[in-house]
């Protein structure tokens, strides 16, 4: 039997907050991103390449620790916000931008695949038909690059559930605030008695990564049946 | 249509460099793959920039390095057909043909879309998806997207290349159709002499990015005779047939032309390779083929080793070729009367 303290419920519901915000932030930058490394030629392509890609080569716990570094009182950021009256250290929004920061590779990189795949015809023709190259990009692009923008989401809301490493560096492990699920699991694990709760936070965890990954691939058949018609 | 091109690109290790000045409403581009056509079709379109020169088209300006003009290719309104349809496959085909003219200003929008659904017959592929419909249908509505577009000037870049001929031949009749019913001046891009032929009046040449010469499409089929493996086309349209025999029989000339591949239709398209004629200094007493033309030499022409020549029955021409030495042995020259024989099987239909 499932069992669930009234801190793992808030641990789920903030996992889910979490990840949700932090997938639906980074589509646009994403988006945009990928635009740029497929069809724009410009100086320092490779480095802006390096940069995407870092947070997948690089430990969490070094990224959180650069965020930290970043956003904390005496960060370049942290300074900066603070003057605005914006504090994100050990928030729910440093979790987010610590998810952000790791999935954002992977989105890109999804994202990048399904772009990479439209004939440049199409967009010439667009062009030659009248549409200025934010019209093409909004009405040829964008629709044909669904399946990278549906794949990319769902791999980057599913890292985003699992990030354990920079989370807790730049957010902390605060019951209620910023715990999500796996820094919950993580305290369940340390004590021997908590077994039983450490294990139904796992089974809610694999039955949302499961339901996003069926939504992702019911999703992806009905974009397909579409196409067919 | 005035079209003056002067400009230079250089894309790796190949340089288009060119000047050229051609007026009229059907002009065709003419060379081998690889020759800089489609280069040419991207800097008129504004989808690639010249490095300099300057691109004018009637009155209006596309491109000038020395007064720093560079429309986007939005701004330039001329529509291009590709070689595959580029339909967009995530729209019907009701939101592709309305693509361009939903973006076309309302003051410039001389042509509807129910014009151009019935001059292309496009009312029952509306509702369909595009990846339901065939080659020739893709064709016909990628057209018909362009058309809608109210362009300036059409490009045509091998819009034929990827069709097979039942299916080139069908699509044809449009593309001729929609430019004169409204009254659009086309390019079209091609490394076919038979497609020149058919599609255009004056034709600029193009060999190694630069443009040679500007020619007919006629003067362009002759020089080419001896070098093509099909020889001088001669294009018939021949009307109202009598089927006699099992073979059509055709008013032409002061006579008739026996064809095997005729049809019951008021009017079809025949070509006939200049190679396919047999010429007679006199008449023979008996031979298979089923046409025997009296003809007369109304001119003769070089090309390579060969010798073209034209024969004229009453105001009808046809264009027959034979080697140098024939030309010498039969002591062909113009005025001239000669027999010219034509097996019914050598007339091929082309719609």
């Amino acid at each position: 039997m499932l069992s669930l303290a009234p801190a793992d419920i808030e641990a789920i519901l903030l996992s889910l907050k979490v990840a949700i915000t932090a997938t639906v932030i980074s589509l646009p930058l994403g988006f945009a991103t990928a635009w740029l490394m497929v069809f724009r030629s410009f100086r320092g392509k490779v480095l802006l390449e390096v940069l995407v890609n870092l947070p997948l080569t690089l430990p969490p716990v070094v990224i959180g620790y650069f965020l930290l570094l970043l956003l904390g009182r005496n960060g370049w950021a942290g300074k900066f916000l603070d003057a605005w009256g914006i504090h994100l250290v050990f928030t729910w929004k440093a979790a987010v931008i610590a998810s952000a920061t790791v999935g954002f590779p992977l989105l890109v990189r999804s994202i990048r695949l399904g772009m990479e795949s439209i004939d440049r015809q199409l967009m010439q023709a667009s062009r030659s038909l009248g549409a200025h190259w934010f019209d093409t990009l909004m009405t040829v692009v964008l629709p044909l690059s669904v399946k990278g923008i549906l794949a990319g989401s769902s791999l980057m809301f599913a890292r985003s559930l699992g990030e354990f490493g920079a989370t807790i560096i730049v957010a902390g492990n605060i019951p209620g605030l910023t715990q999500t699920i796996p820094l919950a699991i993580y305290d369940y694990a340390s004590s021997p008695s908590s077994t039983m709760m450490a294990l139904s936070l796992c089974i809610v965890s694999v039955a949302i990564s499961v339901s996003v990954l069926f939504m992702h691939e019911m999703l992806g058949r009905n974009l397909e049946r579409k196409e067919s018609l | 249509m005035k079209l003056r091109i002067d400009v230079v690109k250089t894309q790796g290790n190949f340089t288009l460099q060119t000047t050229a000045a051609v007026e009229g409403r059907r002009i065709g581009i003419f060379g081998q793959s690889g020759c800089g056509k489609s280069t040419l079709v991207h800097l008129i379109s504004g989808l690639l920039q010249p490095d300099r020169g300057e691109i004018m088209l009637d009155d209006l300006t596309l491109f000038s390095s020395e007064k720093h003009i560079s429309l986007p290719p939005e701004q330039r309104r001329i529509a291009i057909v590709f070689q595959q349809a580029m339909l967009f496959p995530h729209l019907g085909v009701k939101a592709n043909l309305l693509y361009g003219y939903k973006r076309c200003a309302h003051a410039e929008r001389r042509i509807t879309p129910e014009a151009i659904i019935k001059v292309l017959q496009l009312e029952p592929l509306l509702n369909r998806g595009v990846n339901r419909l065939s080659g020739g249908e893709k064709q016909r509505v990628a057209l018909g997207r362009a058309v809608l577009s109210n362009p300036r000037l059409l490009l045509m870049d091998e819009p034929l290349s990827a069709l097979d001929d039942a299916l080139r031949f069908q699509i044809i009749p449009y593309l001729k159709s929609v430019s004169a019913e409204f009254g659009i001046p086309y390019l079209f891009i091609s490394h076919s002499v038979l497609e020149m032929q058919l599609m255009t009046d004056r034709i600029l040449v193009m060999q190694d990015g630069k443009i040679t010469e500007e020619t007919s499409a006629d003067q362009l089929a002759r020089k080419r005779m001896a070098g093509s493996q099909t020889g001088y086309i001669n294009l018939l349209t021949l009307r109202n047939p009598i089927l006699e025999n099992g073979l059509y029989s055709y008013p032409w000339g002061t006579g008739n032309l026996l064809i095997s591949d005729g049809q019951q239709e008021k009017s079809s398209l025949f070509e006939l390779t200049s190679r396919d004629i047999i010429l007679f200094k006199q008449h023979p007493e008996a031979i298979s083929a089923r046409n025997l033309l009296k003809c007369t030499v109304r001119e003769l022409f070089r090309s390579d080793g060969r010798v073209g020549v034209v024969l004229s029955v009453n105001n009808d021409t046809l264009i027959a070729e034979i080697v140098r030495s024939a030309a010498e042995e039969l002591d062909i020259t113009e005025g001239s009367t000669l027999f010219a024989a034509i097996k019914a099987s050598s007339f091929k239909r082309l719609n």
